[in-house]
């Protein structure tokens, strides 16, 4: 029982940022309807970032991770002005294309940067457990779900009160309409793109300080991937609640699963999750179901 | 299709050739003898480079069949070649089956794989489906990977050599006739599947699929069609491929091998047999121009590493992927029929 008590704050843990990285693909989604499969390779590169400004001497972790901030915020930039926009009208398919030609060109100069060694971050989180009737919560655990929860309030207040928020909502609700009243659209969708890369190293640098960060970090991403569809592609609230889910399923099928299949199970259950999905229920938990005409 | 002018179609016979003009039946039939010739013309691993750029190109013909004429995207191509790969491999090296009847198998396994990812078609497309095929590289994978008794794990596995009727395949020039022989196979079927009643179909629902459906198109059937026919090209992509390789492991048939064939089919131009053609000697020239290059590049930056070699190879991929949507969404076949009418015409420039 006990067991069964850590695997599911461990599951918790892991799911909150499994829906801190869904988020980022949802925004993208919501605004320009496209998929962005390079969205793992945003988080491995803004966690290397975050590590490179942390090995420089003199610089405290705020430092760090605010020029890590700003450094994929301009990424992020570039990536819309240079590779995306000029991609309007195209089908489909050159949109997950061109994502996943980002994807291998970050993965790509990644490998060159860094190399493929294991990068450990110096100690960030004070190594300290709470005692909450009797079972032992690691501070690390509880802060990294703090964190995520806190982007998650700070961001539902952005979209709801400011004046920013609301025009990213009206370009996604419908391009033409934001442009009539005077919203920049193409700005709308740089500042997307900038705040994107902005959670993708958030979320980058949370994993990273328990794990250490490695080029195949950006795995996460796929991951991710069955998160956004079991939530609705559309829904931030579904991010929040099927990343958790899915942290769950992972965490506790895995210690269940696994003496049965001879291991590995953690790295199946989000595809079979996400097959089962489209299968059942193709439009996810919160997800608009769209009606389609000739 | 452009034609040149004077070239009238003036019997039903003459209309619907694929080759229609006297200079196509040279280019072709020089280009046949060309190809039948090659070992004997040139070194080795020339040939060895023409072997796996057929056997890809069976891959990337199914790819085209399914997604640049049927409209549906696939990610896990790789996966189904893997499916076909380690069927023949299994039957011809574990239980001593003759390979024909294994590609059969392979066939027959990789194109039940397809049927059963393919499934969510019938409900969902676009990116939706497109994860779903994501799902089955990830599933297929893994299931190679922890079927050990099978497939050797992560390890792989040896895998025999073809021998039909005595007749052992055991160098490059023997390997080579057959893959030809069996890709001039496939290409027929590509090209001719392509303009038939069903590659009619395929393209009407790639355009759109509702109003394919008003026409009368029967949806489920020809979408289920598009991926049991391009999975079986990737399954004989598979076989042919397993038993040309010593050993196969999962690593030939990762996500990015996938990401490759895809990128092929648009770098080649999409809903064009010949683009697949176009792209697949794209992207093998491209690698083997880099693996040429880079132990002449390397010393100039004091000396790169393996590593750093495979990074800079995936850089070079996505910004040519990058570059092509850009510049030119529809592909290199785009390119060869504009040079086409502009030869034609030269000196004049219209």
């Amino acid at each position: 029982m006990e067991i069964l008590i850590y695997l599911t704050i461990a599951g918790i843990v892991q799911g909150s940022l499994y829906a801190l990285i869904a988020l980022g693909f949802v925004l993208i989604y919501k605004s320009s309807s496209i998929f962005n499969f390079a969205h793992g390779e945003l988080v491995m590169v803004g966690a290397f970032m975050c590590w490179t400004f942390l090995t420089i001497d003199g610089f405290s972790i705020w430092a760090s991770l605010g020029c890590a901030f700003l450094a994929t915020a301009l990424l992020g930039l570039l990536i819309q002005k240079f590779f995306i926009s000029p991609l309007t009208g195209q089908p489909i398919l050159s949109a997950i294309l061109m994502t996943l030609g980002i994807a291998s060109i970050l993965r790509g100069v990644a490998t060159i940067f860094w190399g493929s060694t294991w990068r450990t971050y110096p100690p960030i989180f004070p190594y300290a457990a709470l005692d909450v009737f009797g079972i032992n919560i690691a501070l690390q655990h509880l802060l990294i779900f703090f964190i995520v929860m806190l982007a998650f309030g700070l961001f539902t207040l952005f979209f709801q009160k400011t004046k920013t928020g609301l025009a990213m909502r009206a370009t996604a609700e419908d391009h033409q309409t934001a442009r009539s009243i005077g919203i920049s659209v193409s700005w709308i969708f740089s500042l997307n793109w900038m705040i994107v890369c902005i959670l993708a190293t958030l979320g980058g640098f949370l994993m990273a300080t328990s794990v250490g960060v490695v080029i195949a970090l950006s795995d996460i991403g796929l991951k991710s991937v069955a998160v956004v569809l079991f939530g609705g592609l559309e829904s931030v609230k579904g991010a929040v609640v099927a990343g958790i889910l899915i942290g769950l399923l992972e965490n506790i099928g895995g210690m269940y699963i696994d003496p049965l299949v001879g291991g590995g199970t953690k790295e199946i259950v989000p595809y079979v999750v996400l097959v089962l999905v489209l299968m059942l229920k193709p439009h996810g938990l919160f997800g608009l179901k769209r009606i389609e005409r000739v | 299709m452009r034609r040149p002018c004077g070239e009238y179609s003036t019997t039903y016979a003459k209309d619907k050739a694929v080759i229609r003009t006297k200079a196509q039946w040279v280019f072709f039939v020089g280009g046949m003898i060309l190809l039948l010739l090659l070992p004997s013309i040139l070194p080795v691993h020339i040939v060895k480079m023409f072997i796996t750029f057929y056997v890809q190109l069976i891959a990337v013909m199914g790819l085209m069949l399914l997604t640049g004429y049927c409209g549906q995207i696939s990610l896990g191509q790789a996966a189904f070649v893997s499916v076909g790969a380690f069927t023949s491999a299994i039957l011809v090296s574990t239980y001593g089956w003759p390979f024909p009847i294994s590609m059969i198998c392979s066939i027959v396994a990789a194109v039940l794989f397809g049927l059963l990812f393919g499934l969510p078609a019938l409900r969902i497309k676009g990116f939706y489906l497109a994860m779903s095929t994501l799902a089955a590289q990830f599933i297929i994978i893994w299931l190679i990977n922890h079927l050990p008794s099978l497939t050797g794990g992560s390890d792989g596995m040896r895998v025999a050599r073809i021998n039909i009727l005595g007749f052992v395949f055991d160098n490059s020039i023997k390997y080579y006739y057959l893959v030809l022989v069996v890709t001039a196979l496939f290409t027929y079927i590509a090209v001719n599947l392509a303009r038939s009643k069903i590659g009619r179909a395929w393209i009407a629902i790639r355009d759109n699929d509702i109003a394919a459906e008003a026409m009368g198109i029967n949806l489920a059937k020809y979408k289920l069609l598009a991926f049991a026919i391009c999975s079986a090209f990737a399954g004989v992509s598979g076989a042919l491929w397993a038993h040309y390789v010593p050993a196969i492991n999962w690593e030939h048939f990762t996500l990015w091998e996938s990401i490759w064939y895809l990128a092929m089919i648009v770098i080649g131009g999409i809903g064009t047999i010949s683009g697949a053609i176009f792209g697949t000697a794209f992207i093998r020239i491209l690698d083997e121009l880099i693996t040429y290059l880079f132990p002449i590049i390397s010393p100039v930056f004091g000396g790169i590493d393996e590593g750093a070699l495979a990074g800079g190879l995936l850089a070079i991929y996505g910004l040519v992927i990058a570059l092509f949507l850009i510049f030119e969404p529809r592909g290199l076949a785009r390119r060869w029929e504009m040079f086409k009418s502009w030869y034609r015409l030269w000196p004049f420039k219209y």
